[in-house]
């Protein structure tokens, strides 16, 4: 079994802007209402960068530079995992336009941001942190496998770790291929052992159960099945209840994880 | 940093493919040969490109009717190597061992199934075609899935995507994921495949070469592109044989398309791999370098080297041989590195003439026989991911 602690998070989706604005609506105190999200400005890349940032990396920054303001554990330290669906949507279609083009030509920044850890790597130049940092895909388990991934990590090779789990909406023509009809962001920092500023304890194992655990408002359910990086609300409603709780998380291809939450 | 001493972990198969043939032997064979797999590029009719690639021959025929929803150039490959070496009756043999839920799959790519986007594109943009699917074909997880579901491993099935190095990342974490207990064997490997958004996008970087690749000489002058795929298969055991002994991996922090300009990440990844395996620099016999054709990636890597192992450890780039088959390059490299040691014999550095200033290593200009019992495989990538191997007889 792994075994970590949940220290700070970062948040972002229409009607959930930020960890600390969400804490109502999670509580089940407020009704959600999903106000579209402001265009988000990445305060740690340099400003040529951040005029360039693509919706995707400022997705990242959103949710990592929310937990960096939160965190007593210099990101430097932290190892990471950053786990997407899909990657940048909208770059993979204006390569795929401009490769329809006569001339081909694929603008240089276009194609080193095309690749999956594109905003692991502006995230380890922006912070510094040369520690071990893993991007991946599980499809729409993403968050889950991206938790055990982060998990692993942290436990086994004794790092505090950052886990961002996003995805963006694709564009037509894609987003007919593939449908993610809203945005979602979502970053946990994790660490080895307790301290005071831990949230929870988190312990995880494969089940055999395979119904999923749900958020509790219709509206969230409907969020968390609308993005892979959404699945984990109910996560997020435990931790903003301060409850403990057991949740599963289900899997498409493989055994279903299952979350132990406990209360610092 | 990376913590501890791991226990070494058995690899009890391990195959690839690549321009070079389908399987070990022929792969092995041109290797002795001196015979580089890489030709003038003719992917996709393309003629405004003056570079080389690393072509996989018979890709033609689509996957099996269980797997079509998989069908794309990537998992063709996939399929391909996956045939080779008894490797399939190898991890069927480990699922009815363990129990499918006690296996993993840990694939690496770098770009996935995307020339199958490509060509859904070039057909109709609006909208795609119907039989365009991107979800089991282009997205980045398609490769782990195909996997999963070609064998019916039911253990965790991720896709890490690194750039160039993601393949050797996969060693990393199928480690930890085994030694947390989540599975008790894993299927780990890399696909990628040719496409036009690497050949063009390399080609915008100004990094492809108009010649064969040639890793540290002082012509050199960019990367050929290859596609490549191959598999091991990791077990916990003590039995004499081959072994995954480190790994390290570390972030260059430094630029998302150029190498630090000392290695820092570099070495800190080769130092993490040597902690990780409990070995000194002099106990490695062998480097397989990144080694990828640019003049930043090969004297940043001889800086990084030459700090560790000084100019002592017989070090050669094979990526004259197989090009540089980006997200697959950690596994065909670690399969290169254990056949080193099956075979006691380390390839030379093809198509190194005359090495350039600074590089001050042991490159192998020739092939050497000598008894090899451990190496240090290099993968880096873009947005500064690096990872090192160590893999050795035990």
């Amino acid at each position: 079994m792994l075994e970590c602690y949940l220290n700070a998070i970062g948040l972002a989706a229409p009607g959930l802007p930020s960890w600390q604005a969400s804490t109502a609506v999670l509580q089940g105190q407020a009704a959600y209402e999903p106000s579209p999200l402001e265009k988000y400005k990445p305060e740690l890349l340099p400003a040529n960068e951040r005029r360039r940032a693509t919706e995707l990396v400022r997705m990242a920054f959103r949710v990592c530079e929310e937990l960096m303001a939160a965190s007593a554990i210099p990101m430097a330290d932290c190892a990471s995992v950053f786990a997407s669906s899909g990657g940048d949507y909208p770059i993979i279609d204006q390569i795929c336009r401009s490769l329809c083009e006569s001339e081909r030509l694929v603008s240089p920044t276009q194609f080193h941001n095309s690749v999956h850890n594109s905003a692991a790597g502006y995230w380890s130049i922006a912070t510094g942190s040369r520690q071990p940092s893993t991007s991946l895909s599980a499809y729409d388990d993403s968050f889950a496998v991206g938790l055990l991934e982060a998990m692993c990590l942290c436990q086994q090779e004794q790092l505090p770790t950052l886990l961002a789990v996003y995805d963006i909406q694709p564009p037509y023509p894609l987003g007919g291929k593939r449908l993610i009809p809203v945005e979602f962001g979502v970053a946990l920092l994790l660490s080895p052992t307790a301290s005071e500023h831990s949230l929870s304890r988190l312990q995880l194992q494969s089940t055999d159960t395979t119904a999923p655990s749900t958020a509790a408002q219709p509206a969230l359910e409907a969020l968390r099945c609308a993005n892979p990086a959404a699945r984990s609300l109910p996560l997020l409603e435990l931790i903003a209840q301060a409850k403990s709780g057991s949740l599963v998380f289900a899997c498409t291809n493989q055994q279903s994880l299952q979350l132990e939450v406990q209360p610092c | 940093m990376t913590f501890g001493k791991m226990k070494p972990l058995r690899i009890t198969n391990y195959t690839y493919t690549s321009c070079l043939g389908a399987g070990l032997s022929a792969n092995w064979e041109a290797l002795q040969a001196g015979r580089s797999g890489l030709k003038p590029c003719d992917f996709f009719q393309i003629s405004d490109l003056d570079t080389w690639i690393g072509e996989v021959a018979d890709l033609g025929d689509a996957l099996p009717a269980r797997l079509l929803d998989f069908d794309c150039r990537n998992n063709r490959l996939a399929w391909l190597a996956l045939q080779q070496d008894g490797f399939f009756s190898a991890a069927e043999a480990a699922i009815a061992r363990y129990g499918a839920a006690r296996v993993g799959v840990f694939m690496g790519t770098s770009t996935s199934g995307i020339h199958q986007t490509e060509l859904a594109y070039f057909e109709n943009q609006d909208p795609l075609p119907d039989w365009y699917k991107y979800g089991t074909t282009h997205n980045v997880s398609s490769v782990a899935t195909f996997i999963q579901q070609a064998l019916g491993t039911q253990g965790p099935v991720m896709a890490i995507s690194t750039a160039c190095s993601s393949s050797a990342k996969v060693f990393a974490s199928a480690q930890r994921a085994i030694t947390a207990g989540l599975c008790d064997a894993a299927i780990v490997g890399g696909v990628d495949s040719l496409c036009l958004t690497t050949l063009y996008g390399f080609h915008a970087l100004q990094l492809v070469s108009p010649q064969k690749c040639q890793p540290f000489d002082r012509q050199r002058s960019g990367i050929s592109i290859g596609e490549a795929g191959g598999f091991a298969l990791l077990e916990k055991g003590d039995e004499s044989g081959l072994y995954l002994l480190g790994y390290g991996e570390s972030g260059d922090a430094y630029h998302m398309s150029s190498p630090h300009p000392d290695g820092a990440g570099a070495q800190l990844a080769m130092s993490a791999a040597l902690r990780k395996a409990g070995l000194a620099p002099n106990q490695i016999d062998y480097i397989n370098l990144h080694g990828t054709g640019t003049q930043a990636n090969d004297s940043a890597e001889a800086k990084a080297v030459e700090q560790l192992f000084g100019n002592a450890t017989p070090a050669s780039s094979t990526k004259g041989w197989t090009g540089h088959t980006l997200g697959a390059a950690g596994i065909v490299e670690a399969c290169i590195g254990l056949d080193a040691i099956v075979h006691g014999h380390l390839p030379q550095n093809l198509h190194l003439q005359e090495a350039d200033e600074g590089m001050n290593i042991a490159l192998l200009k020739e092939a050497a026989i000598q008894p090899v019992t451990r190496v240090l495989s290099n993968s880096f990538g873009f947005g500064g991911s690096n990872c090192s191997l160590i893999l050795g007889s035990l």
